[in-house]
């Protein structure tokens, strides 16, 4: 399967470079070959029909398919061109680095406040209460969140609405200051009002964090992101700039995909 | 005449109904221009069934309790029933006898004159065997005829049937609660008694037990009915020693299997622990007498204790403690299971170890259902009574060491049931006064620990 990159793009910083990348669920392939590069200052976006293996190559750039015993991943994936699953960085330094935000909002049954100091706690990022009070704000304010829960913040975090969740854990995401953050599918579980807020967010930390975005909404993609990659049965058919993407796909299936003609 | 044969009747005469009520309802179909019926031919048919069996059932078994009587009864009014004593032993010794020999369970009669009442009997069992069969069949038919009746094209069989079912369903478990509250108020009654004689406030708050069912009944010493050193006993073995041994080892075994072990040894060591608690607990009595206590005292011989005792609390708790793990282990395996994966996959994307997401989201996430689990084991172990029987003393002390021995209440129930005294006697009763706190305990603690187990799965839901 060859895979048409546009050969356009001028920026060639990548944050994170997959080669050659194919994952397997025991003997099963659910990604064959994907050469991607994710750049630093823009918002990626991965688009497919369901079940073509966007989560499945989402979770391999955090190595979060370690927890699921079946799965193995081929070829190599570089952070700042340090290969993720060979080199001396371990998961707890990637995934401190590579954050992720999930389809349903998953906030831990705790208070607002401990949702948001997980992660600083954990990666010892804070000295004492007054720093990590601080982080609390500054994540919430980010994600605009803080104005909605200031006075709430020992409330637990699952007493909030679905929108309001979701930017709990993308604030969650960037307490511990990650260089790359992935949403699978953020939007799927919000109504239009909590989906424009996280597009929204979404642009906001555009530039500051390399960000990923899987999701089956056209108008999303056209709308948050620069770079648009399309997967097809495992394979990463085409990726470019979101604008070549939409006006002008290379390739049929693409082409297809976008005018809606099968999904 | 046995009530076997009455409910066989009614099982045919039920699946007859059913079937000709079937055919019934078929025929309703062939004939209806609409082709559809209220309800399938089906609960037409389990309409009839029912309604002939169920009333045949319960008058069957009705009839199997009356029936005896029925029977003695017009076996007395024999005059072949003029050799009987007045009353006493010997007159229900030769009932039971020609009776025994009128089913056929005896070959003959070892006293006499009993011979005469055989023939009686015989006839009696027959005549109202007779009755019975009668009876029943004619309910049978009767509940058939009514029913079968009632099926037209537009009946709503299946309504009706779903009401006869729920009836039955709802009557089942009346069964298990009024047997509930049959235990309780024969508790209470004599509970009662035994407070009419002992105070409940010597018996509540004294500290020294020891009654001694020789002692005159009237006038009993309620200085000897303080049962605070059995509450102790029974809460330092039960909650405490054996706790200490079932918590952490239960908890631990219960996160190794949820996170750690692979689905192959799982599927292994879960079963396992589940034989653990299907062991009969008289099993681990022995194992705690016969090994575990002598160890322990050897132990402290050898540490320079002298005279320490061979029934220690501490070998009964200990031994306790493993038999209690596995319900420990499995509400919190079930508990920590429950904790969606959603939960655990964020903990571990923030870059949190396995064991970090454990101790701080997966724990604390299911913290009711495990402190539920710890709450059900400690009522289990309160209530246990082969282990402390065999290993723990009778002798009630009152005391924080571990090598000493104590007792508790189940114990001391067993000690004052099977004791000397007359049944009515205040040691004797005093079983019944410590079986109700022990009762009330361990209601308290199950209905609290269901209580936080049912909000935690609203929490999820
Ligand atoms: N845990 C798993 N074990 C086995 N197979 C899996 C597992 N997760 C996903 N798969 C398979 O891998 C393929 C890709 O799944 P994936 O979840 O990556 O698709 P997706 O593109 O994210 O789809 P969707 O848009 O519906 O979320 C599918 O065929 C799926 O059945
Ligand atoms: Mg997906």
């Amino acid at each position: 399967m060859v895979t048409i990159v546009h050969p356009n793009l001028e920026d060639t910083d990548a944050k994170m470079s997959a080669r050659g990348v194919s994952v397997y669920y025991g003997d099963k392939k659910a990604i064959d070959n994907v050469s991607i590069d994710i750049p630093t200052k823009y918002v990626t976006a991965f688009i497919g029909p369901s079940g073509c293996g966007k989560s499945t190559f989402l979770r391999a750039l955090n190595r979060m398919n370690d927890t699921i015993p079946s799965a193995r991943v081929e070829g190599d994936i570089m952070l700042d061109g340090e290969d993720i699953y060979r080199s001396k960085m371990d998961v707890v330094q990637l995934r401190a680095r590579v954050g992720m935000v999930f389809q349903k909002p998953n906030p831990f049954p705790k208070s607002i406040y401990e949702n948001i100091a997980y992660g600083p706690k954990i990666h010892g990022l804070a000295d004492g209460k007054d720093e990590l009070d601080a982080v609390v704000e500054k994540s919430l304010q980010r994600a605009g969140l803080w104005n909605e829960v200031k006075d709430r913040l020992t409330d637990s975090g699952t007493a909030l609405s679905g929108g309001q969740q979701q930017r709990l854990c993308i604030a969650r995401a960037i307490a511990v200051d990650p260089e790359v953050i992935l949403m699978d599918e953020p939007c799927s579980a919000l109504d239009p009002i909590a989906t424009a807020k996280i597009e929204e967010l979404i642009d906001e930390l555009n530039g500051r964090y390399a960000i990923v975005i899987v999701t089956h909404s056209m108008q999303q993609a056209a709308r948050v992101s620069q770079r648009t990659a399309f997967f097809h049965l495992g394979n990463m058919v085409e990726y470019g700039r979101t604008s070549d993407i939409f006006t002008n796909p290379q390739e049929e299936r693409t082409k297809d995909y976008i005018t809606g003609r099968y999904g | 005449m046995s009530i076997t044969v009455l409910f066989l009747l009614a099982i045919g005469l039920g699946l007859a109904g059913w079937l000709a009520a079937r055919a019934r309802a078929w025929t309703f179909r062939h004939e209806s221009q609409t082709s559809r019926l209220a309800a399938l031919p089906n609960y037409h048919a389990w309409y009839v069934a029912l309604w002939i069996a169920i009333p045949m059932i319960v008058f069957a078994t009705a009839w199997s309790m009356i029936a005896p009587q029925l029977i003695t009864q017009s076996v007395l009014a024999s005059p072949a029933a003029d050799v009987l004593p007045e009353f006493g032993f010997k007159r229900e010794t030769m009932l039971s006898e020609a009776r025994a020999v009128a089913t056929g369970a005896a070959p003959g009669v070892f006293n006499t004159d009993a011979q005469g009442l055989v023939e009686p009997y015989r006839n009696a069992l027959s005549r109202y065997g007779t009755i019975g069969i009668i009876v029943t069949l004619l309910i049978g038919f009767l509940g058939g005829a009514w029913s079968f009746l009632k099926l037209k094209p537009d009946f709503a069989a299946r309504t009706q049937v779903e009401r006869i079912v729920m009836a039955i369903l709802l009557l089942a478990s009346l069964v298990a609660i009024l047997t509930t509250l049959g235990i309780l108020a024969s508790l209470v009654f004599e509970t009662i008694r035994f407070f009419g004689m002992v105070s409940p406030i010597d018996f509540l708050f004294g500290t020294h037990w020891g009654p001694d069912p020789m002692a005159n009944a009237d006038n009993p010493d309620a200085s000897r009915y303080g049962a605070i050193p059995l509450f102790w006993g029974t809460i330092y073995i039960g909650a405490i020693i054996a706790m200490i041994v079932a918590i952490p080892l239960g908890l631990m075994s219960a996160i190794y299997l949820t996170q750690y072990a692979n689905p192959r040894l799982r599927a292994w060591v879960k079963p396992a622990l589940e034989i653990l608690a299907g062991v009969p607990t008289v099993v681990y009595g022995y194992f705690a007498a016969l090994t575990v206590a002598p160890a322990i005292r050897d132990m402290a011989l050898a540490t320079g204790l002298s005279n320490p005792s061979s029934e220690s609390a501490l070998a009964a708790g200990l031994v306790m403690g493993v038999m209690i793990i596995p319900f420990v282990s499995s509400m919190a395996d079930d508990s920590i299971a429950a904790v969606p994966q959603a939960m655990r996959d964020g903990s571990l994307a923030m870059g949190a170890t396995t064991s970090e997401t454990i101790r701080r989201v997966l724990v604390p996430a299911a913290l009711p259902g495990i402190v539920a689990g710890i709450m059900l084991a400690i009522s289990r172990a309160i209530g246990e009574t082969m282990i402390v029987v065999m290993a723990a003393s009778t002798a009630a002390n009152l005391s924080a060491n571990p090598l000493d021995s104590m007792t508790t209440v189940t114990v001391q129930i067993v000690a004052m049931l099977t004791g000397e005294g007359s049944f009515d006697h205040p040691a004797t009763l005093s079983a019944f006064a410590l079986g109700f706190v022990l009762f009330l305990v361990t209601l308290g603690l199950n209905f609290v620990a269901l209580r936080v187990v049912k909000r935690f799965r609203e929490a999820y839901e």
